[in-house]
């Protein structure tokens, strides 16, 4: 097992290296695209970005903020990607985001006078298994009755953000009740900054290790071996004896887990209270992530932080530019449109040469195996 | 005079019921045609979206609600063809382009709405349907003003429902469309051409989504504001499913799931107690709910999400 590891482990890195190619076009062409749109605007294009990277890089407190919004894109990029990895399709980590924080800050808020080193990580423990539970219901929901997970988790999305729209204006309001919001998590339940003078928070280093968890449990564990299998052929791994409803469960779970800890993040790290609407789209930026960095640890981590730039930057760019920041989705959109294009192209380019040389097949099919979810 | 009341409540229940229906309707109406030709559209959210905008802009610049109407077709349309580039010819992964339509309509439809119509100032006046009584049919006690006191959409949406009905089960080209999306390779055999068949059921679902969009904006609401068809795309999917791939059964899933909206809009009113929250849930649960409980026996077109390669 552990020598099989070792081989999907180099041809991953291998095939890292290789793939940066693709990604690299593919935000080329959407920055050029963008760069139309505020051109049709009547904008200007160079200032744009001129002011957007200025924002996003041009000084430490800039780079915090870009490590800032890369932090729950990390998590759903992951939760997305873990899923996909499974043969499931997670488009759910803006609900579990909402009901991961949901759960933290009740954790934060209810708990007084503990430790950090206890409270801390029983509120992020608590926004994980929120997040994981919805989840949970939608690949419940899939093994059960054969609904979408498609379309339960999108429908869950809006359940979770008015449930927690309804927690703070009701039960969880904070005395006497003038805004509609939570009182503040107790200091032992907040995320300690790592960098001084920026906002960047603790949970930027459990983004880190969650990028390690991920690829450990994939590559490195059989669970995540069968995981990948089923979510490669179902057909085949259920002759091998492989259980695909209980990876369909743990995987749901897992995934909503890491869109529960974007949630976790942005809660007890920056906000430290719970109110409405708090996350701009993070669930669905993820989906982005996961594809540009084709689900390799690396890549999610590379795309999370080129993600993070563009948020960072976006609002420095309708501040000095009147560009509105929304511009930033229609780049993401045109990256995910691209890579999933070229995606294809890659694919025959592999089908030409496999036809062409038949000793370089096998060699190949691996690859692509370990490419193609 | 107790019952006369309840009678009303029902009429008004009815009637709303179907004002809220209907952009589903249209949108799943659209979905029918792509997906019976094995092509899952979740990116049907993005391109209503863009149909919302884009029909408030058309008739904010052309003055005329139709001509809004029709710019958001044109629009839903162009979508339309993309996607279709995109998943036949490209055959890329069809949820990840679904998806990426939907970003790209919230992009493009926030940050040009902004351009256009300014961002803190009141919505201008655009001229938007009115509902219009339809002369003897409106005066049926309680049939008439739950159906015939619409807007002229409304009862478009409703004609297409026989019309798609027909054309898929009783023409060549339905026959063709359904062919394509159970069994492509065979359509193909016997000389229909794939590739054509689902760029026109793309087309045609992009132009019927833009145009529910633009019901949403020009009829329901009376303005565009940002991402305004809120989950309706998606809810769209779940009629199609629900209702079985038939038009008819569409419209009772649309009825159904917009009863829970109009349901919602009433119990606001009313001042039930209930947290309001609560109840905007209520349409996205009884989506979850019916998909759970019914959709494990419908058997979708046996090609669909697969990507066709001639060989």
């Amino acid at each position: 097992m552990t020598t099989r590891a070792g081989k999907f482990a180099g041809t991953f890195i291998a095939g890292g290296l290789k793939s940066l190619i693709t990604p690299v076009i593919a935000i080329i062409l959407a920055l050029i695209l963008g760069a139309a749109a505020i051109a049709l605007m009547g904008l200007s294009p160079l200032k744009a970005y001129q002011s957007l990277l200025q924002g996003a890089l041009g000084s430490i407190n800039g780079i915090g903020e870009t490590l800032v919004k890369a932090t729950p894109l990390i998590f759903t990029g992951l939760s997305f990607g873990l899923a996909k990895k499974g043969g499931l399709i997670n488009i759910g980590a803006e609900g579990q985001l909402y009901l991961g924080g949901l759960c933290s800050v009740i954790v934060g808020i209810a708990l007084k006078g503990w430790p950090i080193f206890i409270h801390l990580p029983l509120a992020i423990v608590a926004g994980f298994i929120g997040g994981g539970l919805l989840g949970l219901l939608s690949g419940w929901l899939k093994v059960r009755f054969g609904a979408s997970e498609i379309i339960t988790t999108v429908m869950l999305n809006y359940v979770a953000q008015y449930f927690v729209s309804y927690m703070v204006n009701g039960p969880l309001i904070e005395p006497p009740g003038n805004f509609p919001q939570s009182p503040p998590v107790a200091e032992s339940a907040q995320l300690p900054i790592i960098l001084a003078g920026t906002r960047l928070h603790l949970g930027f280093i459990i983004a880190l290790l969650a990028i390690v968890a991920y690829y450990v449990f994939l590559w490195r564990t059989s669970t995540g071996y069968e995981v990948r299998v089923v979510g490669q052929n179902p057909h085949a791994a259920g002759y091998a004896g492989m259980n695909a409803r209980r990876d369909t469960l743990l995987v749901m779970f897992l995934a909503g887990g890491l869109g529960g800890l974007a949630g976790v993040g942005e809660i007890l790290g920056i906000q430290h209270r719970l109110f409405q609407n708090f996350s701009p789209g993070y669930g669905f930026d993820g989906i982005a992530v996961s594809l540009l960095g084709y689900n390799t640890p690396i890549g999610i981590l590379l795309a999370a932080i080129l993600f993070g730039i563009l948020r960072a930057g976006g609002n420095m760019m309708q501040m000095m530019a009147n560009v509105p920041v929304a511009i930033v989705y229609v780049i993401q959109a045109f990256v995910i449109i691209f890579v999933a294009a070229e995606a294809l192209m890659r694919r025959w380019q592999v089908k030409r040469r496999a036809a062409r040389t038949a000793a370089g097949a096998a060699g190949l099919t691996v690859e692509g195996v370990s490419k193609n979810g | 005079m107790g019952d006369l009341k309840l009678v009303n409540e029902i009429v008004n229940f009815l009637s709303a019921d179907l004002r809220t229906a209907l952009p589903l309707l249209l949108a799943a109406t659209g979905l029918i045609f792509t997906e019976r030709a094995g092509i899952v559209n979740i990116g049907v959210e993005g391109m209503m979206l863009v149909g919302s905008l884009a029909g408030v802009a058309g008739s904010y610049f052309l003055g005329n609600a139709w001509l809004g109407v029709l710019v958001a077709v044109l629009a839903g349309g162009i979508l339309g063809l993309f996607f279709a580039y995109l998943v036949v010819t490209a055959r890329a992964d069809q949820v990840v382009i679904g998806t990426a339509f939907n970003i790209l309509g919230l992009g493009l439809t926030t940050s040009f709405a902004r351009v256009i119509f300014g961002v803190n100032t009141a919505p201008p006046q655009i001229d938007s349907f009115k509902p219009v009584a339809v002369p003897v049919l409106s005066k049926i006690p309680i049939l008439g003003p739950v159906l015939f006191n619409h807007s002229e959409l409304v009862y478009l949406g409703l004609v297409l429902v026989p019309v798609v009905h027909f054309i898929l089960f009783r023409t060549t080209l339905g026959l063709k469309i359904r062919a394509v999306g159970e069994h492509p390779r065979a359509a193909d055999t016997v000389g229909i051409n794939v590739f054509h068949v689902r760029y026109g059921a793309c087309i045609v679902g992009g132009m019927l989504a833009g145009l529910a969009g633009s019901y949403l904006s020009l009829s329901l609401l009376n303005f565009f504001t940002e991402n305004m068809t809120a989950g309706r795309g998606f809810i769209a999917l779940a009629a199609v499913i629900f209702g079985k791939w038939t038009p008819l059964g569409t419209l009772g899933a649309a009825l159904l799931f917009g009863a829970g909206d109009a349901l919602q809009y009433r119990l606001q009113a009313a001042n039930s107690g209930i947290p309001y929250q609560l109840l905007l849930m209520i349409p996205y649960v009884l989506t979850i709910a019916a998909l759970a409980g019914f959709v494990g026996r419908a058997v979708a077109p046996a090609a669909s999400g697969q990507p066709y390669e001639k060989e």
